[in-house]
């Protein structure tokens, strides 16, 4: 029985195939906008999250300055650090896995006739560790290269091509506005960042070279700190607000004149947005799904008043007004399954050119496909019963009647 | 699905109305129908039902065809009191036991001869094998086997007419109700028609209840109820005044 029921309602389908697909088109938008905002959704939080890791793990940032949130983003500007000042926070704060003052300027780097404009980063090992970069191909710095300020580099992938294009850079000499320095590594690359800067734009050098040779000065502009996985980065932000307020010695009603940036938590507020705007692009596209539904309803009452005929013949004859209430709900969950899985096809497709367009990862999902299907099914069954209920209660007498 | 019906049989009387009323409407804009008709229509009885429009007829066969209900008395079927019944047993007495012809034949559009004879079968639960053959079966008994893949609008009324008493007698009714079934035929495909229902009156014993406007029609039963403004005006047999 529920076989035939499923066979008439394929017929009727078929026999106006034009309002059906009409009928329909609400389902398959709906469906389609869904899978697509969703798994599009999902790629774009995936991609935030695993640029933010390669940023460095349990990264925390010490910046001289008051960082300000809110419009312009605004830097009071407070004393630069010392390198006493990273060691301090080292030997003092417990929980960390390395440490790393850094400074940087933007120089001309230069091998034979290339020229390239690049930044050079001064810092010390730590600074692979914590901003958690790999060594292509050489070795990083011994410490007395680092203790020494001795002339030797590391190159960022990009400033590699640019000088050294296909060639082996290693062993090499380049030269830094006045200082000549030997290659000794170069770095894997990490690509664009979420926020569209070459993360490997740079020269890495020892901090002391950075700063008896280049800029002269022995200012520290920031200190990467890496914590220990497991370690509140809350807690270990405090202590080192503490512990640099004591050795800038701020008094107790004063303001920081430096700040400490968790990066840990410019994760999940990253990831929070996307998934709140995930969330919310889905809950419009449900919307167009609810207005198919609607459509399919109305379809399905003018095929009632139009086939009442055929109905009032279908009770007289003996159907059970669940016989003819089955009929008319089977035809909508058709309908509007059909429409489900032909959204889905559509919404896999649009997210594979998004996903291409968007330089998103295409993170297929088999569960929200899964649950566009039984949505979409299930909306044939809410917005079918009632039309369907109405032709089973039919009065067979005026039913033949109707003209 | 089963037949879930049990029912007393009575040999003698097989549909019975007892001072049956039927009222439209309610307050002052009630219409009565039917006003207190009393009829007894025994098995194999080939019986024609006539009258002027308005007359109560149709309403008579509504209530016969368990399509509606008494007002008030009781209409019996095979001893059950019908008006006692739900919606859906109704539908199950008309399922097992009662087949329909009507004027303007009623079939399924845009669907073969075979489909439409084989519909009520599909209600009964009938496996589709089976189902088939039946429904060959009654199309070759009203001499249509070879138009059973023709769709309605491919065949004359006379053939429409004749795929309509198959589909009625292919669940072997114990009564068939014919409510005007030539209406829209002419003559000589009005007598194949009346021949037609003779035969499986008189080979299967099917009980025939036919409505209709013509006398020449009428001739054809052994019984003629004439109604009148809600009444039996008058009842004759093999053409005798009773």
């Amino acid at each position: 029985m529920i076989r035939e029921t499923i066979l008439i309602a394929f017929r009727e389908i078929r026999r106006n195939i034009m309002r059906s697909s009409l009928t329909i088109l609400g389902i398959v938008i709906g469906v389609a906008a869904v899978i697509t905002m969703v798994t599009l959704g999902k790629g774009a939080t995936a991609q935030v999250t695993s640029d933010l890791a390669k940023l460095g793990t349990n990264l925390l940032q010490v910046r001289p300055g008051q960082h300000r949130h809110g419009p312009g983003g605004i830097q009071s500007a407070g004393a630069m650090f010392k390198i006493e000042d990273a060691d301090a926070i080292a030997r003092e704060i417990s929980g960390l896995v390395a440490v790393a003052p850094t400074a940087s300027q933007t120089i001309q780097a230069i091998y034979g006739n290339e020229n390239w404009s690049t930044s050079a980063i001064g810092s010390t090992q730590a600074y692979l560790h914590v901003r958690n970069w790999q060594l292509e191909s050489g070795r990083p710095f011994t410490d007395s290269e680092i203790r020494g300020g001795q002339g030797v580099c590391i190159l960022g992938s990009t400033v590699r091509k640019a000088l050294f294009g296909g060639q082996n850079p290693l062993g090499n000499t380049i030269r830094l506005q006045k200082l000549s320095c030997q290659v000794i590594g170069v770095l894997e690359s990490k690509g664009q960042s979420s926020f569209g800067t070459d993360q490997d734009d740079f020269v890495l050098i020892p901090l002391r070279t950075l700063q008896r040779r280049i800029v002269g000065s022995i200012d520290v502009s920031r200190i990467d700190v890496s914590a220990e996985d497991g370690v509140s980065t809350n807690k270990v932000e405090q202590d080192i607000e503490r512990l640099m307020r004591e050795r800038r010695r701020i008094a107790v009603d004063q303001d920081d004149d430096f700040h400490v940036r968790d990066m840990q938590e410019l994760v999940s507020t990253m990831t929070g947005t996307t998934r709140v705007l995930t969330g919310l692009l889905g809950a419009v596209a449900a919307v167009s799904l609810l207005v198919g539904g609607i459509g399919i309803m109305n379809i399905m009452l003018v095929s009632v008043t139009e086939r009442t005929r055929e109905i009032g013949i279908r009770l007289a004859i003996g159907a059970l007004e669940r016989d003819v209430l089955m009929q008319f709900l089977v035809e909508a969950v058709v309908l509007s399954s059909f429409g489900g899985l032909i959204g889905i096809i559509l919404g896999i497709a649009a997210v594979a050119i998004g996903a291409r367009i968007l330089s998103v990862p295409f993170i297929f999902d088999p569960g929200i496909v899964a649950i566009a299907f039984l949505f979409s099914a299930a909306v044939g069954v809410i917005f079918g019963y009632f039309p369907a209920r109405q032709a089973g209660q039919l009065d067979p007498i005026e039913a033949l009647r109707h003209e | 699905m089963k037949n879930s019906f049990s029912m007393e049989i009575n040999e003698h009387c097989l549909m019975e109305f007892q001072s049956v009323t039927k009222v439209y409407g309610t307050g002052s804009a009630a219409m009565p129908a039917l006003r207190g008709i009393d009829l007894n229509i025994s098995r194999g009885e080939f019986v024609a039902v006539m009258g002027p429009s308005g007359s109560g007829k149709s309403t008579c066969m509504n209530i016969l065809g368990c399509l509606d209900t008494p007002s008030k008395g009781a209409y019996l079927f095979e001893g059950v009191d019908v008006g006692k019944l739900s919606r859906d047993r109704r539908a199950l007495l008309r399922r097992h036991y009662l087949g329909f012809v009507f004027q303007g034949f009623n079939l399924l559009n845009r669907t073969s001869a075979l489909e439409n004879v084989e519909l009520p079968l599909v209600y009964r639960g009938i496996p589709s094998d089976e189902r088939r053959e039946k429904a060959l079966e009654a199309l070759e008994a009203v001499g249509l086997k070879q138009w059973a893949t023709h769709t309605p609008g491919e065949l004359s009324g006379g053939q429409q007419q004749r795929v309509a008493i198959a589909r009625a007698i292919v669940t072997d009714p114990r009564v068939l109700l014919a409510d005007e079934p030539t209406g829209n035929l002419d003559s000589a495909r009005s007598r194949e028609i009346m021949e037609m229902l003779t035969a499986f009156n008189l080979e299967y014993g099917i009980t025939i209840i036919l409505v209709t406007h013509d006398a020449d029609m009428a001739l054809y039963a052994k019984r003629v109820i004439r109604f009148l403004d809600g009444i039996i005006e008058s009842e004759t047999e093999n053409g005798k005044v009773r």
